[in-house]
């Protein structure tokens, strides 16, 4: 680069990500074909993303768990055998046309989980069944109410001996250390707490879960490359969350954080406040060279019936769109997917720049948010879980005509799911990437 | 004094009706006025929820309002109190396999403040927990909430329970929450599907016919 990074503008930032995923560096295709299939796949996404109009409309097949059970697998073997989830994710990659692949990134090593008795979430055979096709995430109040002033003096600190050693079964003993920013000269009163069992039982879990974790990222990375050497370009590079959510689903809890708008809402701004450079530091973090410059935003608390339209700007919007933006300056791309619907809210989110972010949508009335965000934002999604897991080929395809004559006119739209699907009729999926094929050319 | 203390916690002012609960038992009051009371006020906040005046925030507020004000109210309630009659029984839980709740409380929430009788089973029900609280309550109304995708066959799979356990015959069922819908409603077998609580208290309300 002839300009250092950081005098570029936005929008040169953002051409930059955009050419470096188009050609990423260090990437070797499995063929000439591959290669060129992969720029046309990430020429497609692109446009659409930043509301030109593609060659045709491009599509996001809403599978996560799905490539286990087609296998023939499930998520309890895949999560404990990783030769078995490369084998699964890797079926799946030649088995379906597509313009992207989702790598197994989202299935985590359960034994790195066991290691530190994680207690967050439940995964099959872990507090739910066997046999259960997603892990859930435990909603409780992991963070108590008198805590704020902890977590926004040092959000470190009450991560590292608060959070953690509730969070963590195995990390209990972490609440016995001193604080870590004491400036000791002559570290002695930092150090006897290593000594003590408990601590040194929480380092040894950590250690077993770091292999653990290692061996997995191994397998995942592996089967990632293959997909973009095959010619599939990856669309998500990272999460991210709203501060609002990020408070209400891991440390307040809903109910909590619903107390605190009305109990203590001062302090819950000032935690949003302490908490958004966090989110947008890890963030932008999380997009290396060559990677879709694209960040899922899984928005929850902020939908439809959980706020009213007062508190929705007063409580969620407000740092939520910090976030956005700052992401945006830095020249990646938000895509910000609105679980349950957003019908409320189409109003206020249009108030952001045009082509700063993409609206995935789930269940909202997506021509009508086509209506009004149609030309400042892409928007995706939309094809009903029910359909996909219960509804036939033909009643999937015919679904998605609708989808994308309603909301292809002019570029802007991605034809993909609402929620994603474990299980259900694999033809299901090819009619979907067949509608995108059929119905979706630009003329 | 009683229509203040209803407004007071339908508006959801937290010092104001805590004192005048305070105030009213302290003056000898009896204490069953109170709970009617209550109970009144939070007839006010489900109407608003429906009206879409209130959202979440607001009944779990004023959940919060009525624990207080019960918890003080407590220790001055004779033995011989006797509830409120009840319109009918609702057994509603989230089904197997999914451990969501926050639209199944709100279910819960709605539909008490309607006047029925709710057995709340909790998240993650396995069927036959489902088939022995129907047998205990004889409720003639069962609700199945699901957020998660899995729910949909641990839906189908408790109602055919039922038909199994020859009970299905003499009970309504409503399913809801997340990816739920009409689609689903069919692939379960269920009687409906409710997109909201206010479905639910319309359906159980019609269920028992008292619409």
């Amino acid at each position: 680069m002839a300009r250092e990074w950081a005098e570029l503008s936005p929008e040169e930032k953002r051409a930059e990500r955009f050419k470096q995923w188009l050609s990423p560096p260090g990437v070797k295709f499995s063929s000439p074909e591959a290669e060129k299939l992969y720029k046309e796949r990430v020429t497609r996404f692109t446009r659409a993303l930043t509301l030109e109009e593609p060659d045709r409309v491009p599509c996001i097949l809403p599978v996560s768990n799905y490539p286990a059970y087609y296998a023939g697998y499930d998520l309890k073997t895949v999560m404990y055998d990783y030769d078995k989830l490369a084998e699964a994710w890797l079926k799946f990659l030649h088995d379906f046309d597509a313009d992207t692949y989702i790598p197994p990134a989202l299935v985590p090593p359960g034994r790195a989980l066991e290691a530190v008795d994680y207690k967050l979430y439940k995964w099959p055979g872990h507090g739910i069944a066997g046999d259960t096709t997603s892990y859930q995430c435990v909603e409780s109040e992991w963070m108590k109410p008198d805590e704020y002033d902890t977590l926004i003096e040092d959000p470190s600190d009450f991560w590292l001996r608060t959070y953690l050693p509730r969070i963590f079964g195995e990390l209990k003993g972490f609440g016995q250390l001193m604080s870590l920013r004491t400036f000791e000269e002559i570290a002695t009163m930092s150090f006897f707490p290593f000594g003590l069992p408990d601590v040194q039982a929480g380092l040894k879990a950590l250690m077993k879960a770091g292999e653990e974790t290692l061996k997995w990222l191994g397998v995942v990375g592996a089967v990632s490359a293959q997909g973009t050497a095959a010619g599939f370009p990856g669309v998500m590079s990272g999460l991210a969350k709203a501060p609002f959510d990020t408070l209400g689903d891991t440390l307040r809890g809903t109910q909590g954080i619903m107390m605190d708008m009305f109990q203590r809402p001062d302090k819950l701004h000032e935690a949003m406040n302490r908490i958004a450079p966090l989110a947008i530091r890890t963030a932008v973090a999380s997009v290396a060279p060559g990677a879709a410059p694209l960040i899922m935003m899984p928005l929850h608390k902020g939908a439809d019936g959980f706020m009213s339209d007062k508190q929705y700007r007063t409580f969620y919007w407000p740092s939520l769109k910090r976030v956005i933006m700052a992401m945006v300056d830095e020249g990646i791309l938000p895509i910000l997917f609105a679980e349950g619907s957003y019908n409320k809210r189409l109003d206020i989110i249009k108030e952001l720049p045009r082509g700063a972010a993409a609206w995935y949508f789930d269940q909202t009335d997506i021509f009508k948010a086509k209506e009004v965000l149609g030309d400042t934002a892409c928007i995706m999604g939309n094809v009903p879980t029910s359909l996909m897991m219960t509804g036939t080929p033909a009643e999937v395809k015919e679904h998605c005509k609708k989808l994308i004559e309603g909301c292809g006119k002019g570029g802007g739209y991605v034809l993909a799911g609402g929620a994603n699907i474990d299980r259900g009729n694999p033809d299901n999926l090819r009619a979907m990437m067949a509608a995108a094929k059929e119905y979706g050319v630009y003329k | 004094m009683s229509g203040d203390f209803v407004n007071l916690l339908a508006d959801l002012k937290e010092d104001e009706v805590i004192a005048l609960t305070k105030k009213r038992i302290d003056s000898g009051e009896d204490p069953m006025k109170i709970l009617d009371d209550s109970r009144a006020g939070m007839a006010v906040v489900g109407k608003r929820f429906a009206d879409g005046e209130y959202f979440l925030p607001e009944l779990v507020f004023s959940g919060e309002l009525l624990k207080q004000i019960t918890e003080l109210v407590k220790p001055h309630l004779s033995d011989t109190a006797t509830s409120a009659k009840k319109l009918g029984k609702v057994v509603i839980g989230t089904v197997a396999g999914d451990i969501h709740d926050i639209g199944l409380n709100i279910v819960d929430f709605m539909l008490d403040v309607n006047g029925f009788e709710v057995t709340n089973l909790g998240v993650d029900v396995p069927v036959e927990k489902f088939i022995q609280a129907m047998k205990d309550t004889q409720a003639p109304i069962l609700g199945l909430s699901g957020f998660l995708t899995p729910a949909f066959d641990a839906m189908k799979e408790t109602v055919e329970a039922l038909e199994k356990a020859g009970m299905r015959k003499g009970i309504k069922i409503m399913i809801g929450g997340g990816q739920m819908d009409d689609e689903v409603r069919k692939y379960a077998k269920a009687d409906a599907f409710g997109k909201d609580a206010m479905a639910a208290v319309a359906l159980a309300k019609q269920w028992i016919g008292a619409s």
